[in-house]
């Protein structure tokens, strides 16, 4: 299967990936190459199978209500890019 | 020619529990930023979400409130996107499986102009799901940069989503108002508006009667019920304005801004939104158990609309006085330790919707606020129902309790507030004023019938108020008759 | 020294034959020899593991000494270590210093063993070679122009080369396994949920697992009783009994059954490997195994599954590398779009952002139901193939890898190549299974092969058992590269 130029430059800005052209059109080549190995998985009947997404069948285990963190902002923050009086900052967030 | 409006609700109401959705820093509202941010909250590599119990027990209690089906196996999925507020890029959702199914709400509706009447309509509730909240953008903290406070990054929401079943702004705002009462009377949510516990996205479109539905714009987090009826309201107006000028409707997310009354889309995102969800493989499907849905459903108290009904059906109240009283849990509860000790539910009822309810809204106080317990307020009601004292000497009671606290029967001896109710001591009374005003009693013997309050009014006064005024009504029309 | 067991490490520990101090320079100053050419690890601390050393010395002189208490382990730089430099390969990340401890750290610490530093891997764990680092290739100390395989690539060739007594790793598809095949050393995925994965940076969730990497059947057995145990803050961590991974280890193997899959010895397996696996077949039953042919039909799906099933989780895990509160930010960028697209770009290498692409494709819209759902379904059927064939063997065993390592830049530009690279590995982590490899041999090139001994469902014990008896009978684990 091939993937299109457009399909690449959609998934890039989905992923939030910077990409010039060349990049693109080298990923592209490389994707195609990828899927055409995953297309190998179209061919197979799985009419009610159920999709399996854990290793094994269990349930969640639920967490008791109760607090145990305690504030440990200036560690966290001590290795954040930049920050100003507690928060996080980010250039401008338009809405 | 005519319009329809369509309207649906998703409502996301934060759960009131302790600590986060999936991990256990607390959630309490108004913290330093970022100092309840534990790791989870902020993402960091590999930290792992773990799932809060109660905030499980809380969406399983309001999905047997609303009669839904309760998932006996959901799912936790990922919605995809960045944004600076969303720490891992991406938000724990549910999805195709929510823990909450299909449900219905019972809303009484006040239309909001018009002399139309009150009128009860069923909503259907689609689906209910849990989910974590974003932290909080915080604009211009620095010179061209946004801040970012995750102390609410993973709170737990029950996002509550309608059928679009709702065709005024009065129904939504009756939905919204009704789903507000009962998620706070279950004890699942603080509903507070202010704090953001309780906010609405409203989906609006219109269409001609008969016709398919129409493209809808979804209004963003409207937090409070006037803004709501004013963003609907505004919208639709909008909407029929575009199509009879030949525009078209395309569907978009849009603000509503109180100070204007407008609406507006927001800054459209580049790309089309694809979330690209997929279920959490950190987390194992949630299971609900047999004990749990028996646990909470023991839990669970006598919800509003039962209780309207046993109002009416039982204590023989207006449907108008049993929603009012089931406005709040708080109201009710109140209202109950009243008719229990007082035993006249409609006195009890016309004093807290009337004179209680009044006071609270000039104090700006809620329910659970009121400085005059039931207790209190019980004390004073008995003494209306045996007649100890008059009206006006009960509104004389309850001021006092509510400034000064204190018991009704110390207060009444101290004023004096006992009403006559003598029977010899009122037709005497009334012998004087029937005596000195002759001539205003040839008048009203003439066919004047309305001097009649003038005469009560006469005998109040000499009574200093005290007089029983039913028995003071009775003695004066035999004795004016002549 | 260098060459002995974890046991007998202890043993010489516990009985003031060395300190753990002394342990842990004289492996120190071997890394600072060694290092510069196999860059194995990525940070050493002699500071901080000394001081650990210390600790365990004093915990010595009390009598208080655990199995592992004085002994320096090497730690795959995948593992939050609070205070140490935790990278994942990245240069996302190659001034991370982590503020907390993975459970696999605490469980070492708690067990009074010495962090000797944070072993070298490809990028985010992503890549069979370790050349996908961002700190540079892993040399496999058996052949410095060859790889050591990936993705724990630094803690296979640390192994080997004697630069650490143990270490740990971390498997999604083959991760512990090919490296220990390709490095000549021994390695055990647990089944899944065995080793809580809290701390540990995430590729791929419902497939990573970690394990211990090390010379003998017998250490990983003393690792893993460490690294193993029910952690509450990863809710897919298994809630089982504390076990003692060394307990069967001396029994004999009579009558054990050994599935053979015929799709491990088809096509594209190398003959010197396939010979190598048939040499150590004959060895197991000479022990009285007794061979059972069987088929796992859909092991050649194993590899599209997979390379759905991973990318898609990855894209997802690797979404809060964004620059805002840790990690790297790119030093220009005009708005906040930017901000995101130049900080993930400049911080992610190239197979990164391969399978982030990937991943986002496979779960956008109108793809997901082709790709992602269709691949676990699969994933059941390739479960379900193991199951079938437990109830014929006890174990199934075949090659590791398909070829010995091969050299590097050998498989550079071609990504199918090096996927097609993990098809005997990767079925075990779609199904959950426990999986690991033992040195049986050297392929023509004079490179070690790996035997793969795949259990059944907790049965990591038995495996160890399989591995032991193996091990006593032939000495492959115990050759060393030359010149260590």
């Amino acid at each position: 299967m091939s993937l299109s130029t457009a399909d690449v430059q959609k998934v890039a800005r989905l992923a939030r990936l910077a990409m010039n052209d060349t990049e693109i059109e080298a990923a592209r080549t490389q994707l195609s190459g990828i899927f055409e190995l995953i297309a190998e998985m179209q061919a197979v009947d799985t009419a009610g199978i159920a999709p399996m997404s854990h290793a094994q069948d269990l349930s969640q285990r639920l967490r008791e209500d109760r607090v145990t963190e305690d504030n440990q902002r200036e560690l966290f923050q001590h290795i954040a890019p930049q920050v100003e009086d507690g928060l996080y900052l980010v250039p401008q967030v338009i809405e | 020619m005519t319009w329809e409006i369509v309207i649906g609700l998703e409502v996301h109401t934060q759960l009131s529990t302790r600590t986060k959705i999936f991990s256990g820093a607390s959630t309490t509202y108004g913290a330093e930023p970022n100092t309840q941010a534990d790791a989870v909250s902020i993402a960091l590599p590999g930290v792992l979400p773990v799932l809060n119990k109660g905030a499980v027990e809380r969406a399983v209690k309001f999905g047997l409130a609303v009669g839904a089906h309760i998932a006996p196996r959901s799912v936790f999925a990922r919605k995809n996107y960045f944004y600076p507020d969303l720490p891992k890029g991406y938000q724990i959702s549910q999805f195709d499986l929510p823990v909450v199914g299909m449900g219905s709400l019972a809303i009484q509706v006040e239309p909001l102009s018009g002399n139309a009447k009150p009128y009860e309509k069923v909503v259907r509730i689609t689906r209910a799901h849990l989910e974590e909240d974003a932290g909080k953008s915080v604009h211009g903290a620095s010179q061209g940069m946004t801040g970012v406070d995750l102390n609410r990054a993973g709170t737990p929401l029950l996002e509550i989503v309608s059928e679009p079943d709702m065709c005024s702004a009065a129904e939504a705002v009756a939905y919204a108002k009704t789903l507000h009462n009962l998620v706070r009377w279950i004890g699942i949510s603080d509903g507070n508006m202010q704090e953001g516990s309780f906010r609405c996205d409203v989906n609006v479109s219109v269409r001609r009667p008969g016709e398919e539905l129409g493209t809808r714009r979804e209004i963003k987090n409207l937090n409070s019920f006037k803004y709501m009826q004013q963003a609907i309201d505004y919208e639709v107006q909008w909407q029929i304005d575009t199509l009879e000028n030949g525009g078209k409707i395309h569907q978009a997310t849009i603000l509503f801004n109180p100070d204007t009354g407008e609406t507006r889309a927001m800054r459209s995102k580049e790309d089309a939104h694809d979330y690209r969800y997929f279920p959490d493989p950190d987390l194992l499907p949630l299971d609900i158990t047999p004990e749990m849905l028996a646990a909470m459903r023991t839990e669970l108290p006598e919800l509003p609309e039962a209780r309207r009904t046993r109002y009416v059906n039982e204590l023989g109240l207006s449907a108008y006085d049993a929603a009012s009283l089931t406005s709040s849990r708080e109201m009710a509860d109140y209202f109950d330790t009243c008719v229990t000790s007082v035993g006249n539910a409609k006195l009890c009822a016309n004093w807290l919707i009337g004179e209680l309810s009044a006071q609270l809204n000039r104090d700006g106080l809620d329910m659970a606020q009121c400085p005059v317990s039931p207790q209190q307020m019980s004390g004073m009601l008995v003494r209306i129902a045996d007649n100890t004292i008059s009206n006006a000497g009960a509104k004389e009671v309850f001021r006092t309790l509510w400034a000064e606290g204190g018991d009704a029967d110390l207060i009444i001896d101290s004023k004096g507030l006992k009403q006559v109710s003598d029977s010899g001591a009122i037709e005497a009374l009334v012998d004087e004023i029937i005596t000195a005003n002759a001539d205003k009693v040839a008048e009203y013997r003439s066919g004047k019938d309305k001097l009649f309050g003038f005469f009560v009014g006469l005998a109040m006064k000499a009574s200093k108020g005290k007089a029983n005024p039913a028995q003071l009504n009775e003695v004066l029309l035999k004795k004016l008759a002549g | 020294m260098f060459n002995s067991s974890l046991s007998q490490l202890g043993a010489a520990l516990r009985a003031k034959k060395i300190s753990s101090v002394e342990l842990t320079q004289s492996y120190l100053d071997r890394i600072a020899t060694h290092n510069p050419v196999y860059n194995a690890y990525l940070t050493v601390d002699n500071k901080a593991s000394l001081a650990q050393a210390a600790i365990a010395d004093q915990l010595l002189a009390t009598g208080s000494a655990q199995a592992l208490t004085g002994i320096p382990i090497a730690q795959k730089d995948i593992f939050c270590a609070k205070g140490w430099r935790t990278t994942c390969g990245s240069k996302m990340l190659a001034d991370f210093i982590a503020p907390y401890d993975a459970h696999v750290i605490e469980q070492f610490n708690r067990a009074g063993a010495v962090n000797l530093g944070k072993t070298n891997m490809d990028e985010f764990a992503m890549g069979s070679s370790n050349e996908t680092s961002y700190f540079g290739p892993v040399r496999n100390p058996w052949n410095q122009n060859a790889v050591p395989g990936g993705s724990s690539g630094g803690a296979a060739s640390a192994v080997a080369a004697r630069l650490c007594a143990a270490a740990t790793g971390t498997d999604t598809g083959g991760s512990i396994r090919q490296p220990a095949a390709l490095c000549g050393i021994t390695g055990i995925k647990p089944t899944y949920g065995t080793v809580s994965r809290y701390g540990m940076i995430a590729f791929a969730s419902s497939l990573d697992q970690a394990g211990p990497m090390a010379r003998s059947a017998e250490d990983c057995a003393l690792m893993l009783n460490v690294m193993t145990g029910f952690d509450e803050r990863d809710s897919t961590s298994l809630q089982r009994e504390k076990e003692d991974y060394s307990r069967d280890l001396n029994k004999p193997l009579a009558g054990l059954r050994i599935g053979l899959p015929k799709e491990f010895f088809a096509e594209g397996l190398s003959a010197d490997v396939g010979a190598r696996v048939q040499e150590a077949i004959a060895e197991y039953r000479k022990l009285g195994a007794v061979i059972v042919g069987i088929s796992l039909p859909n092991t050649r799906l194993a590899v599209p599954v997979y390379y759905v099933l991973a990318p898609a989780e990855a894209s997802s895990n690797l979404s809060r590398f964004d620059g805002v509160r840790y990690g790297y930010r790119a030093p220009e960028y005009t708005d906040l779009a930017d901000m995101y697209e130049k900080s993930r770009s400049q911080g992610f290498g190239e197979e990164v952002k391969r399978r982030i692409m990937i991943g986002t494709y496979v779960l956008s819209h109108g793809y997901y139901d082709a790709y992602y759902l269709q691949a676990q379904k699969i994933r059941r059927l390739i479960a379900q193939d193991f199951t079938d064939a437990f109830k014929q063997c006890d174990v199934i065993m075949g090659p590791t890898s398909p070829s010995t390592a091969f050299n590097l830049g050998e498989k550079g530009d071609d990504p199918v190549q090096m996927y097609l690279s993990d098809i005997y590995t990767i079925a075990v982590n779609l199904a959950g299974l426990p999986g690991m490899s033992i040195p049986c041999g050297f392929g023509t090139n004079e490179m070690p092969v790996g035997l793969q001994i795949i259990g059944n469902y907790f049965d990591e014990a038995r495996m160890l058992n399989v591995a032991h008896q193996y091990q006593l009978a032939t000495d492959w684990h115990s050759r060393a590269p030359k010149g260590f």
